[in-house]
């Protein structure tokens, strides 16, 4: 791996944040450039989702939204409204008459998120207040199945909303059921580990991001808890655009997916070094900038360490839809060209 | 300013005097019409500073108006009948969190079977939802009433519908008197909500409620909207001094002094039930009508006040409860219970899928009453020789097919056998 400089970096990033030290991506804040630390390590961050929430040890969607809102509040100068999905986010942070919320925030509908958005933002266009800009969120459920629709509405119109979703593959708020983005032969309750073919059907779902790149909107990215610093880094430029903008983040969740609170990083970083989530950026309908695995992990090794697969593993010998796995990830891997050393901007 | 006018281009010009900011617009007949109208307004430049969002659906309409109205912008949108429904849960949604929406519902069947005309189906179907819903005789009190539905909507935080006849209105052309809008800009101020979403003061709307307050929360809804029943008879008195029309307010009746009579409805048929009258007091009948304008809140004690003297009320109305009958009688029923002599109720339900309501049938309607009163709930017209056919083919096979199919088959069968008797 080439060494990197200060000098040589690109104009997103002032000091490459790549380290790939004992097979880890953990950043010490101290050893890079000030404005190249994170949100989350200034003690001027806006702590939008704030401490006290009820989310369970580990999850990933809580600190994905704290890492993801905390950037777009530094983004916009604190001028930020947020509309929020039912869901796990919205449960677990505003229990009446609590609130984790430190900005203004608003719960509507499961499936309306995108178009209250549009409505927020349409308010504070005829309102001239400009400079106020307005995230949508919500799980996966609330984005690729229940609001899809809303979604895609808001996306056609080029409506200026960020659309974040934090996607952590199933209906986790009410009991851990499939949704268009549980993948394959994933034990759910409504995929149970039964039958010839336990789990997830295969040949099912539908990977959103990829029909957001094909409605041409200004940007589109993916990006996962595993790797903060280019989470905040897409947040921060998804808000220096104005129109349609959609994030999807992976965000393991312990309790649906059976693993250990303390492997929800180590879950992240694996579902990027296996090819299982690619991570990319797309503007206007191309994609421009492809996360690089430098060495591709087997399927396996992020299967194993998750309970809604053990049922592949089952005594001692390997279910052969491991295979039909792992080459959903070679796939991913060659169509987005994820092996390589360096991201690559196209 | 008099003008000969569509009754949806009416409404979408005294909707642009209100001054909207943010209006969500998807076709569904037999609104379309209105929020067309609202667009050519805004694309021409009569209608400034406001956002005019083409939705994907009803559903999306609302909820654009919910997110635009919670960051405070006046909020408009029309929908009617199956739009409703697909909008059914942001409707609930709009009311709980006090949003003051103003909607027009062009009022329409449900199906299946589809039918695009008129009923009061879709109203009915969310009358508990929590908004108010007020209900237009003429073109003239439709326009009238949505000036007064923003500001009874804002001044009580609450969301309300505008019912107006699908097609008997929307499409009818007639004599509107268009308010001017320095009249307007004064009877109306600008919309100060009560919650915004602001970047300066942080609040979370929306939250979860559990059992501890829920019904507190669904408590003080219901009060407020028995606190809008004044609300809704002083926005009226104010409008009819600045404008010198009466519209609108809680009932209105019609020659009721002395009447033993008594129909009750609402909306566009109110006026072919007034011709009726006129010609039954022309032969001595004593009977009057009371109109309904707001359906929700309900009217109750203006409505015993009105039917106190009475001996017989028809209650005619455009919707039907599956298995129970005329929701409205229902209601009036409930208004009725706790006067001493209490008047017999009749319910007939009529108009459905917008079967014609013929003068001559509410005659024979209003004398039946009370020569020869019915048992539940009577349907105006109904063909009950197609009925019994039906019925009985039906209870002959299982697999007897699709019930509205067979009933055209059947009428078309007869047509045709009455036009061969016709030639021979």
């Amino acid at each position: 791996m080439a060494e990197f400089t200060p000098e040589s970096a690109g104009p997103d990033d002032a000091q490459k944040l790549r380290y790939y030290q004992k097979g880890t991506f953990t950043v010490g804040n101290r050893l890079v450039d000030a404005d190249a630390r994170t949100v989350q390590a200034s003690e001027e961050r806006s702590n939008a989702l704030t401490c006290g929430h009820r989310a369970c040890q580990g999850c990933g969607e809580a600190l994905g939204a704290r890492y993801a809102l905390d950037a777009a509040m530094r983004a916009t100068n604190g001028k930020l409204i947020a509309v929020n999905a039912t869901g796990c986010l919205e449960v677990f942070t505003t229990p009446y008459p609590e609130t984790s919320w430190q900005l203004p925030w608003m719960h509507s509908l499961f499936g309306n998120a995108a178009a209250v958005a549009t409505g927020v933002a349409a308010a504070l266009r005829v309102k001239g207040k400009k400079e106020v800009r307005v995230v949508a969120q919500g799980g996966d459920g609330g984005t690729t199945d229940i609001g899809f629709q809303c979604l895609s509405g808001m996306f056609e119109r080029n409506d200026d909303v960020l659309y974040i979703c934090y996607d952590n593959e199933g209906y986790m708020n009410t009991g851990v059921q499939r949704s268009s983005a549980t993948p394959p032969a994933a034990r759910t309750a409504t995929t149970p580990a039964a039958g010839d073919e336990p789990g997830n059907v295969f040949g099912t779902g539908k990977f959103v991001p990829r029909i957001a790149v094909a409605h041409r909107i200004p940007y589109v990215a993916t990006a996962t808890v595993a790797d903060l610093h280019d989470l905040e880094r897409k947040v921060a430029k998804a808000m220096s655009i104005r129109g349609a903008r959609y994030l999807q983040i992976d965000v393991p969740c312990p309790l649906g997916w059976g693993a250990a609170s303390h492997d929800t990083i180590r879950l992240a970083r694996l579902a990027v070094e296996t090819g299982f989530y690619p991570i990319f950026e797309a503007e206007h309908g191309k994609v421009t900038r492809v996360r690089k695995i430098r060495k591709p992990r087997p399927v396996t090794d992020y299967l194993r360490l998750q309970k809604r697969f053990a049922h592949l593993f089952r005594d001692g010998h390997e279910d052969p839809r491991v295979t039909r796995l792992q080459a959903m990830c070679d796939a991913n891997i060659e169509e987005y060209g994820l092996v390589g050393d360096d991201e690559t901007s196209g | 300013m008099l003008k000969q006018i569509e009754g949806s281009k009416a409404m979408a010009e005294g909707i642009a005097l209100c001054r909207p900011e943010v209006i969500c617009a998807y076709p569904i007949t037999p609104q379309t019409h209105i929020v067309e109208g609202l667009g050519d307004l805004v694309k021409d430049g009569s209608l400034t500073n406001c956002e005019f969002i083409n939705v994907e659906s009803e559903f999306a309409a609302l909820s654009v108006a919910i997110g635009a109205s919670a960051a405070g912008a006046r909020a408009y949108t029309a929908t009617a009948s199956q739009g409703l429904l697909f909008m059914m849960e942001a409707v609930y949604n709009a009311a709980g969190l006090g949003l003051p929406i103003v909607m027009t519902l062009g009022n329409r069947a449900i199906g299946a079977p589809i039918n695009i005309w008129n009923d009061h189906s879709d109203a009915m179907a969310v009358r508990d939802a929590g908004w108010l819903q007020l209900f237009a005789e003429t073109n003239q009190e439709a326009v009238d009433l949505h000036i007064q539905a923003f500001r009874i909507a804002e001044e009580l935080s609450m969301p309300v519908m505008v019912n107006v006849d699908g097609f008997i209105l929307t499409h009818a052309v007639e004599r509107v008197d268009i308010p001017d809008q320095d009249n307007v800009d004064a009877f109306l101020p600008s919309y100060e909500p009560v919650q915004v979403l602001d970047p300066d003061e942080p609040a979370s709307i929306g939250a979860m409620v559990g059992p501890e307050a829920f019904t507190e929360v669904k408590y003080l809804a219901h009060y407020k909207q028995t606190q809008a029943l004044r609300l809704i008879t002083k926005v009226a008195g104010e409008y009819r001094t600045r404008f010198g029309r009466d519209s609108g307010g809680l009932v209105r009746t019609y020659r009721t002094q002395d009447a033993e009579t008594i129909v009750v409805a609402m909306g566009s048929v109110c006026g072919t039930i007034k011709d009726t009258i006129d010609e039954m007091r022309d032969e001595g009948y004593p009977i009057g009508l009371v109109t309904i304008v707001s359906y929700r809140p309900f009217p109750s004690a203006a409505l015993r006040n009105a039917l106190a003297g009475a001996k017989d009320i028809v209650v005619v109305e455009k919707a039907i409860s599956v298995g129970m009958g005329g929701p409205l009688a229902i209601d009036v029923d409930e208004a009725l219970r706790n006067l001493p002599h209490a008047p017999q109720l009749h319910s007939a339900v009529a108009g459905l899928g917008g079967r014609p309501i013929l003068k001559a049938s509410l005659h024979r309607l209003f004398r039946e009453a009370v020569v020869q009163p019915w048992e539940g709930t009577q349907f105006l017209d109904l063909n009950v020789r197609v009925v019994g056919r039906e019925i009985h083919r039906s209870a002959k096979t299982r697999r007897s097919g699709p019930t509205a199919e067979a009933l055209l088959r059947q009428l078309a069968a007869e047509e045709r056998d009455s036009a061969e008797k016709g030639r021979l």
